[in-house]
């Protein structure tokens, strides 16, 4: 199991829910069981059966496009951050 | 009973001297150290001296000269002071201390090079004592202050706060860019402005605040938003920092490109509903914004504040931690947050850390840069998405 940090633009497509579970031994698979339990983060998280450039994805605080992007393994008990761009000021 | 002249004897006796002619040719490059009075040192001092008044030696030595090992001149105005000091320095574990005979007075008589410090005034001395009591930051640092030029990039949720620590710290020179005026739904957060101030520009609000709260301070207000065609005019005056509160991507990205074409670090916040990021862009050094987030989110998952609203508190809090990693750049103490993104949740009342590094292919700061002048930025943050809808 795979605790899957939501950003706050992103909730309404988990119900609200701050952080969610998947399961998966890399992080493509987490990715997909956690949109095949929340369908409406589909198309947020997904571009062309890739991750749409603008979601950065950290596992354990480490960026995973400088480790195996999607194919980096997932081990138990680690956790991802989805973490779009904020303007905000 | 000793006598003063006994134990001064005596003291010269247990403790090594030296002649201001040889601690001039040493190269071993000793720490000089000034145990006079503060209006002795006013008048002058040695080259690179610190200063510890004798009566402060104990308590501040270990802070002001970490290293036991280095070398130590120390000298007073005769060599009678700074002998006592010299005897209390070796009880202190300093191995290697000496006294300079004759003090200052016989170092400038024989021609050695003096210097004048710079020093602050009795009402700056009052003002900033509690940044002068701190090992860090002293005279020094708050002189640095006082000659630092930090550029604000709004002055709006994350300018404010920034804003008014920056000035209350003594920061000598704050740039503020912002276009708007002062609204009523500003002021649930912005609070260098005022209820009095509704309906004028945000500079010239936010410039009134700050000189009020700090009249050292100089504040530059650029009435007009940050675009390819001001942006360089801007730079040009010469920022040490820029403090990125912006409402938007297209300035973020603006203020990125320019920022490392210009070899400005960037302090970076940003806010959302109860949550925050704080990260400092150093150009070169660390990852830019671009090699952070490459693209911007589409516009639907990218709401402002104005869309969907934002703690009042928090800020305060992400813009005040941009002050802190601002004050910390000018002064070149700390680990400033070069390569690591603090998230904060309110609601959480967490931090947390995520890791950040440098694209090799980054279009920017990258190996082989692709963009190497100002684009379209509004075009840019609408994406192909928007593009294609159109």
């Amino acid at each position: 199991m795979t605790r899957v940090r939501i950003p706050p633009t992103l909730r309404s497509d988990t119900g609200g829910e701050r952080e969610v579970e998947a399961n998966g031994a890399d992080v493509r698979a987490v990715l997909e069981d956690l949109t095949e339990r929340h369908p409406a983060l589909r198309d947020r998280i997904w571009e062309d059966g890739a991750v749409a450039p603008f979601v950065n994805i950290y596992l354990d605080g480490e960026d995973v496009r400088t480790l195996e992007g999607v194919d980096t393994a997932v081990r138990e008990g680690q956790s991802l951050i989805l973490l779009p761009a904020m303007a905000g000021g | 009973m000793a006598s003063y002249r006994d134990l001064l004897q005596r003291t010269k006796g247990e403790i090594e001297e030296i002649e201001p002619a040889e601690a001039a040719g040493r190269a071993d490059s000793p720490l000089y150290l000034d145990v006079r009075e503060q209006d002795e040192w006013d008048e002058g001092h040695l080259p690179g001296a610190i200063h510890v008044p004798r009566g402060y030696l104990e308590s501040r030595i270990e802070a002001a000269a970490p290293d036991r090992e280095r070398p130590i001149v120390v000298y007073c105005a005769g060599g009678s002071r700074s002998a006592f000091a010299a005897q209390t320095l070796g009880e202190l574990g300093y191995g290697d201390v000496r006294s300079l005979a004759g003090g200052y007075t016989e170092w400038k008589r024989n021609g050695f090079p003096t210097q004048l410090p710079r020093t602050l005034d009795a009402g700056k001395r009052a003002r900033y004592s509690r940044h002068l009591l701190i090992p860090e930051i002293g005279e020094a640092g708050q002189l640095a202050l006082l000659d630092a030029r930090v550029l604000l990039i709004g002055a709006g949720g994350l300018g404010s706060p920034a804003s008014l620590y920056l000035a209350a710290a003594g920061v000598g020179r704050l740039g503020i860019v912002d276009a708007d005026v002062v609204d009523e739904s500003n002021l649930q957060r912005q609070i260098v402005h005022s209820t009095k101030s509704l309906g004028t520009p945000k500079v010239l609000s936010a410039k009134a605040a700050l000189e009020a709260l700090n009249p050292d301070v100089e504040v530059v207000p650029y009435e007009e938003r940050l675009t390819s065609e001001n942006i360089d005019r801007i730079l040009a005056e010469g920022w040490d920092v820029i403090v990125d509160g912006a409402d938007n991507f297209p300035t973020r990205y603006l203020v990125n490109d320019a920022s490392v074409w210009h070899d400005i670090p960037v302090v970076h916040g940003s806010i959302y509903r109860f949550e925050g990021q704080v990260t400092v862009f150093r150009p070169q050094v660390g990852p830019c914004y671009r090699c952070l987030f490459p693209s911007p989110p589409p516009p639907e998952l990218a709401p402002s504040c104005a869309e969907g609203g934002v703690l009042g508190v928090l800020p305060g809090i992400i813009g005040s931690l941009q002050a802190s990693e601002a004050l910390k750049l000018t002064l070149g103490i700390g680990e400033p947050l070069v390569g690591r993104l603090l998230l904060v949740d309110a609601l959480e009342a967490s931090f947390s850390e995520v890791k950040l590094r440098r694209d090799p292919d980054c279009p920017v700061c990258g190996e082989h840069p692709t963009i190497t002048e100002y684009v379209d930025y509004v075009e840019f943050c609408a994406g192909p998405r928007a593009g294609a809808a159109a």
